[in-house]
């Protein structure tokens, strides 16, 4: 039997040191620590956002408008008044959403074959999914290019070769992202489903898809992110065929038009307009209940 | 309802295995198992872990493929028949409740998946059984582990399965609270009238609410019966350590006379019932219950008849309460647990020198050549 003896208790509270009244200045600084590197973090990466937005109110004036000249909202209201650069977005959209829909549909299915079958060759695909995370993306490019010159030749690059060569880097991630929801899920649940009626249709329908759709969704705008901002790679698929990424790129060696920043704010709002919607959908869901 | 059709659900029906049998490779985890239970009894499948008790389970749920043998309900053959297919629900040991749909939706997900249109008078009724209506639109996250419990109960009741499975049901929760659920789920299995079957290995949550307990051991049947009928006859050594605790001792059989078997052990002369004993002659081992045995101080009176083991010296004394707890050293080194209860009597020290003694007609015999040992192990380890 082990004997315990409760431990006095006021030996512990007197150990403790009486609270603090005066307070030294290090003190002071040791308690908002977290709040000062807190502040700078935050400054350090929306600053230059804050600057993308502030200068999408420059006055246009001439090709470089890298300096600040005077507010204006001249940018703002005519956002496309450099053609080819509205064009080049409009491309960079249409490969994201095509390269994220076909990535996350592959994704998903790889993701689902690795983590619920064992076969043959699954470590040796595991291996080959990082090797486009692991590998430089100049590489990458550069022998995507070789292989497309040599299949279909210079001619033939273009949206589609763009579109592969995306599709093949967002894969891997796709695959990272829902393998690991798809592993935290409990396999009880997909049995429990199955003892209650549910054929495998059903359960896939009822049970793993709503499980596994936060990872499924989380992966496909990561593709997005990904695909929508490739300069490296795309460069060498693209062809003749300018994306958005290529054409600010161009434009920098060029001239600078202040309708890029115009569209990078855009790009901002939009994405935190999403955010904030789902966040007030999401708690006015639950205020339901 | 027409979907009763659809599942084969007869009226009427014993949950039947014949020769079920499931293999890994090499490793038998269900050996050549042949079990009937009858129709609305609770039935508890009782041993350690790895001893194939959840392998049985699942594949009378469908989840496992037997390797050999049939499932019979009722007259109907459902071993080949997919998990949704079968009138088995299963209350798995997590509860495995669904995460993203709420308690209400939870129950309901059998009727709807079965196609039944109205499920609100089912459902709230099911949660009035379990007594947690008032949950109806909480997620399972937010459910205490109790009330967890009890929703995959109604998950599965909900259903009126014609056999309700249950995994360690209560596994998870507190002393308290699983004392608790044991008195809720034999309630309610006489409310609704249900077959159970109850996988544990917990011997006192089986005794405590099972009619019949199937004692397993290495992917077999040890034995099966009442909980008093195993109690007090186990049939091998295995059962009488895993049902409570057994004091064995290995013996000879030296003669019959009448209804009395007469046995030499440890030089000692003990007599038990011919009726408990299946040995007429050569090893035998004699087992008897701690609280069946009494201490007498070397040299005090011992009622006439008794069986007595001289030469004891007490190396363990514990109060608790209700009775108190000896470990006795016998001359030749064997130990002897006694429970005696708590009627004012004097409590013996570590040190005392004593004789045991016992009633003969509270002794049982088992088969000899037995490992004396078996079954004991894994309520040590269970304890620790």
């Amino acid at each position: 039997m082990t004997a315990v003896t409760a431990p006095p208790a006021a030996p512990t509270t007197a150990a403790r040191p009486p609270e603090a009244r005066r307070r030294s200045p290090l003190a002071w600084a040791r308690e908002h620590l977290l709040l000062a590197v807190t502040v700078l973090i935050f400054v350090f990466m929306l600053l230059p956002n804050v600057i993308i937005f502030w200068m999408s109110f420059n006055q246009p004036q001439g090709k470089f408008d890298y300096v600040w000249h005077r507010f204006s909202l001249a940018a703002w209201q005519n956002p496309c008044a450099n053609g080819e650069m509205c064009h080049s977005i409009g491309l960079s959209l249409r490969i994201g959403v095509v390269a994220t829909i076909v990535a996350t549909v592959l994704g998903t299915m790889i993701a689902f074959a690795m983590v619920r079958y064992r076969f043959k060759a699954r470590s040796g695909i595991n291996a080959l999914l990082f090797l486009p995370m692991a590998a430089p993306e100049v590489v990458m490019g550069a022998t995507l290019a070789a292989l497309f010159f040599n299949t279909i030749g210079p001619g033939g690059l273009g949206f589609w070769t763009i579109t592969i060569a995306h599709v093949m880097f967002c894969v891997s991630y796709v695959v990272v992202t829902v393998k690991s929801r798809l592993a935290g899920m409990d396999p009880t649940l997909e049995r429990a489903a199955q003892d209650l009626y549910a054929t495998p249709t059903q359960t896939f329908r009822y049970v793993t898809l709503p499980l596994v759709a936060p990872g499924i969704a989380a992966a496909a705008l990561l593709a997005f992110a990904l695909s929508i901002d490739d300069y490296i790679v795309t460069v060498f698929t693209a062809g003749n065929l300018e994306t958005f990424p290529m054409y600010i790129w161009g434009s920098v060696q060029r001239a600078y038009p202040a309708q890029i920043d115009v569209i990078g704010s855009l790009m901002l709002i939009v994405t935190m307009a999403i955010i904030a919607l789902s966040q007030v959908l999401g708690r006015a869901r639950s205020a339901r209940r | 309802m027409s979907s009763n059709d659809v599942l084969g659900r007869t009226e009427g029906g014993d949950l039947r295995l014949a020769g079920l049998t499931k293999r890994y490779g090499s490793f038998t985890a269900v050996d050549d198992l042949d079990l009937t239970v009858p129709q609305g009894s609770f039935f508890a499948l009782l041993g350690a872990s790895g001893c194939g008790k959840t392998t049985t389970l699942r594949m009378v749920s469908g989840l496992e493929e037997p390797t050999a043998g049939r499932i019979f309900l009722g007259d109907q053959d459902v071993t080949d028949r997919k998990p949704y297919r079968r009138p088995v629900n299963t209350v798995f040991q997590n509860y495995a409740l669904f995460p993203h749909l709420d308690i209400y939706e939870n129950v309901a997900f059998g009727l709807r998946r079965r196609g039944v249109k109205d499920v609100k008078k089912p459902v709230t009724d099911m949660l009035d059984l379990v007594e947690l209506g008032h949950l109806a639109k909480r997620k399972p996250g937010q459910l205490s582990g109790g009330q967890q419990q009890r929703i995959a109960l109604a998950r599965a009741l909900i259903n009126q399965p014609q056999v309700l499975l249950l995994d360690e049901p209560l596994g998870a929760l507190d002393l308290k609270l699983r004392r608790q659920m044991q008195i809720e789920l034999k309630r309610i299995q006489l409310e609704v009238g249900l077959t159970f079957v109850h996988v544990t290995h917990d011997q006192e949550e089986a005794m405590t609410m099972a009619d019949t307990i199937a004692v397993m051991n290495a992917g077999r049947i040890e034995q099966m019966g009442s909980p008093a009928e195993l109690y007090e006859n186990p049939s091998t050594t295995f059962v009488a350590n895993f049902l409570g605790q057994s004091n064995l001792l290995t013996g000879t059989v030296e003669g019959v006379d009448g209804d009395v078997v007469t046995v030499t052990a440890h030089g000692q002369r003990l007599t038990l019932d011919a009726a408990r004993c299946p040995v007429r002659s050569g090893a035998v081992i004699l087992g008897v219950r701690p609280e069946k045995v009494h201490l007498a101080r070397t040299g005090a009176e011992i009622p006439a008849g008794h069986n007595r083991l001289t030469g004891g010296t007490v190396v363990d004394t514990s109060f608790i309460g209700v009775s108190t707890q000896y470990l006795v050293t016998l001359a030749t080194g064997e130990e002897v647990s006694v429970f005696e209860q708590n009627t004012g009597r004097e409590i013996q020290r570590p040190g005392t020198e004593v004789v045991v003694h016992w009633d003969p007609s509270q002794g049982f015999g088992l088969e000899g050549g037995q490992d004396i040992e078996a079954g004991a192990a894994d309520i040590e380890e269970d304890a620790a």
